[in-house]
């Protein structure tokens, strides 16, 4: 069967029964975009192709499939940059295709061209620019595989206009035949016998879940492990939910913004069972103060990560799930285990967890202040507060998105997850912008969950023209911002680091209007001032599913999130809430 | 303080790096050294008896990361097939040097009975100089620089070490492998 480059691609696409494509067409992918007319796969036609790439992330997340975004060749690929780097960060599988000036002008700074797999060199797991249509079906396939096996990761694949049109004899590989790609899958069983004896002898441990656990659908083995052992976990931001926070040895999630339990445990454990997880310099803080009494249990399923930051006394190389399983297999194998050890350490951490909890001032200021600009009322509503009623309100298996800030690290801190990939956010690159795209992404992938967004205001505007996406594609995704009319996570660092000199961080409550913006767009669009207000204004979102619903809730700018480890502070430094200050003066006397 | 900086100092280690013949390779390995802030002090590279893979031997200066996190970084590149260091004492080693020494006539005949001990040829005279080319391995190309820079330099280059794995003389693996 003779097909041409352009329809070899989007059948190769749904060889790998690929269901979505976020995209926007452009001169160069035009050929592709042919076939895509009489192909089953749902096309969503985005506003711009940063969205794109972040609703095709939004999918992964919340599915755990695969994102695919297709976009033309120069403006269109350099847009969709952002998005690769921050699934590279996250580790998302992410296939993107890009269109790309003709082979024969390649080089010449043709209309629209670009250096694409140049330029994603460094943010792609692996590129292809293909010269032969013939190669189309076979890099698919790899494209696929590298994608989301090992370490998950973003791919590109470059198509220049001519391969698209030039025909090719159809075929569908076997497999794929990469010398170079051989991700480890199980674990050395001498590693794990280590690792179990350290886990036996350890009298203060904690494990240290990381994004891995959900990569390697490892929750229920996690859980397995923990009712086995009885150690405490704590849950990264990229592993919020692997765990369940409702779980009694659920320590929630630690580093910068997390909270004092376990971030305390991990300084003050003798032992580390990094599952998944990367050591990245918001957990750690200072890395020479870091947990210095602690061995450390690394299990990866990428090499260059062990050691990278700390050195284990055990490394297990290995995708997450397979190491757990032998784990708990090797621990049951000796018979009932003895958790009597880990009491004395379980009723520190419940002490710590009772007296130091998330916390925020919840009396509102008895006077509205004058806000910066001198023109309005500061508004008293507690951001935190929003996000603990929308968790009230919606259903356990609700989708939570955030952007990034302040919003993410209290929609971290005072959401209860229950279950794994409920959670979505940009963790690595810290993606402004970030919220909207990606919660469209997840609800087209996850139709039956509700999927709500908090965003903050600063966030917001870099992303929400596609809300129009969101309507025209009857998406109905609800997004709540936290409208601190800030930058409100570079406030707070002026306030405390910067002697409260607030440079460039204003940016008004009324502008843009976001009731109107959200109307503008086919949205409903709510505005919430008051505590009163919150409670039915997220119910009157809820009952709404023909179109997307966008709550503009005006909160406290100047709310602080706490605690906090100042950047390169130890972890021992950690700064607490001003209510719980005098507290820790107390203790520690 | 002194520092060796010589090849095949502490700083130096050599890798030979197995890779698949694509285009787009070599920005790769490049790429991934300049974005993490490893530094490369010599590469090489040339296609193998098989033409899927070329082979890269890379001096990497391991002063600015350690080579355990260079080699596990360079090998989640797809492209790459095999990694393997090659320590001096197990390997191996040369390089080819180029290099136009300035000489009087005076002088000329010292030069190039230098040029006869290294084993060296000379590869043009002109007026003022003349340009030789010495191979052999990387320490020896050191001394020769070394004995030349008197007389003034007045151009050279350095193709980068390339090595390979010492053979096995033991009798009895030697047996084997015939058999």
């Amino acid at each position: 069967m003779e097909l041409t480059g352009a329809q070899a691609l989007v059948k190769s696409l749904e060889m790998q029964e690929v269901e979505v494509i976020f995209g926007l067409p452009g001169g160069a992918i035009l050929p592709v975009y042919d076939p895509i007319i009489d192909s089953p796969i749902r096309h969503i036609l985005v506003r711009h192709e940063q969205g794109a790439g972040h609703m095709a992330e939004g999918y992964a997340h919340a599915t755990g499939r695969p994102g695919v975004a297709m976009v033309t060749s120069g403006p269109g690929a350099t847009n969709i940059v952002t998005a690769l780097a921050d699934a590279y960060m996250d580790s998302i599988p992410l296939v993107c295709v890009t269109g790309q000036v003709a082979t024969s002008s390649i080089g010449t700074d043709a209309f629209q061209e670009s250096d694409t797999t140049g330029i994603t060199l460094g943010v792609t797991k692996h590129n292809w620019l293909v010269t032969d249509a013939a190669d189309i079906p076979r890099i698919v396939r790899e494209a696929f595989h590298i994608a989301t096996t090992g370490r998950p990761g973003p791919v590109l694949i470059d198509i220049p206009k001519d391969v698209a049109t030039s025909t090719m004899d159809w075929y569908w590989p076997d497999g794929v035949d990469l010398p170079g790609y051989h991700p480890p899958s199980q674990p050395d069983p001498a590693a794990i016998h280590a690792a179990a004896e350290l886990l036996l002898a350890a009298e203060r441990p904690v494990i240290y879940a990381g994004g891995g656990i959900l990569k390697s659908r490892a929750s229920k083995t996690l859980r397995d492990l923990v009712d086995l052992t009885g150690i405490p976990v704590v849950t990264t931001l990229m592993a919020r939910g692997a765990f369940p926070d409702s779980h009694p040895l659920c320590l929630g999630m630690p580093g910068m913004h997390g909270n004092y339990t376990a971030v305390t445990a991990m300084q003050q454990a003798d032992l580390l069972v990094a599952l998944g997880s990367r050591f990245d310099d918001r957990v750690t803080g200072k890395v020479s103060a870091f947990a210095p009494r602690a061995k450390v249990i690394h299990v990866d399923i990428d090499k260059a990560e062990i050691g990278k930051v700390r050195r284990p006394e055990v490394a297990i190389l290995a995708d997450c799930r397979l190491a757990i399983e032998a784990l708990v297999e090797s621990l049951s194998a000796s018979g009932p285990l003895d958790k009597g050890r880990l009491e004395p350490w379980i009723a520190t951490l419940s002490k710590w967890q009772a007296e130091y909890p998330y916390t925020y001032d919840r009396s509102e200021p008895e006077q509205a202040e004058v806000t910066a600009n001198g023109t309005g009322r500061r508004p008293t509503l507690k951001p935190q507060f929003v996000i603990e009623r929308l968790r009230a309100l919606t259903p356990p298996d609700t989708i939570l998105v955030s952007g990034v800030g302040q919003h993410q690290m209290w929609a971290s801190q005072h959401w209860a997850f229950e279950y794994p990939n409920t959670w979505i956010n940009s963790g690595g690159l810290g993606t402004m912008g970030f919220a909207v795209p990606a919660a469209i992404g997840a609800k087209v992938g996850r139709p039956d969950r509700m999927v709500w967004a908090v965003d903050g205001d600063g966030c917001f505007q870099m992303t929400a023209q596609e809300l129009a996406t969101a309507t025209a594609e009857k998406i109905p995704v609800k997004i709540a911002i936290l409208n601190n009319a800030y930058l409100g996570m570079v406030r707070q660092w002026q306030h405390m680091f910067y002697e409260e000199r607030y440079s460039e961080v204003y940016l008004s409550p009324d502008l843009p209007d976001y009731v109107g913006w959200a109307e503008a767009m086919g949205c409903v669009g709510l505005r919430v001032e008051t505590k009163d207000e919150v409670g039915p204004a997220i119910e009157k979102a809820n009952g709404i599913d023909d179109k997307p619903v966008v709550i503009d809730f005006r909160t406290d700018s100047m709310e602080h999130v706490f605690p906090m480890v100042p950047a390169g502070a130890s972890n021992d430094d950690i700064v607490v809430h001003p209510s719980q200050r005098l507290r820790e003066s107390e203790v520690s006397q | 303080m002194t520092q060796d900086y010589r090849p095949g100092g502490p700083r130096h280690r050599l890798l030979s790096v197995l890779v698949e013949n694509k285009s787009g390779v070599l920005a790769r390995v490049a790429g991934l050294f300049s974005r993490r802030g490893y530094n490369i002090f010599s590469l090489a590279v040339a296609p193998t008896d098989d033409e899927r893979f070329s082979r890269i031997s890379i001096v990497v200066d391991v002063e600015s990361s350690p080579l355990e996190q260079v080699v596990a970084q360079l090998d989640k590149l797809i492209n790459i097939v095999e990694i393997v260091e090659l320590h001096p004492d197990e390997a191996r080693e040369a390089e080819l040097l180029l290099v136009s020494v300035t000489t009087d006539a005076s002088q000329r005949s010292q030069v190039i009975q230098l040029v006869g001990v290294f084993a060296g040829r000379i590869v043009d005279v002109g007026q003022d100089a003349i340009t030789v080319m010495v191979a052999g391995a990387p320490d020896l190309l050191d001394d020769f620089e070394s004995l030349m820079r008197p007389y003034g330099i007045a151009g050279i280059q350095r193709t980068g070490r390339i090595a390979l794995p010492k053979l096995d003389t033991s009798a009895s693996t030697a047996t084997a492998n015939i058999a």
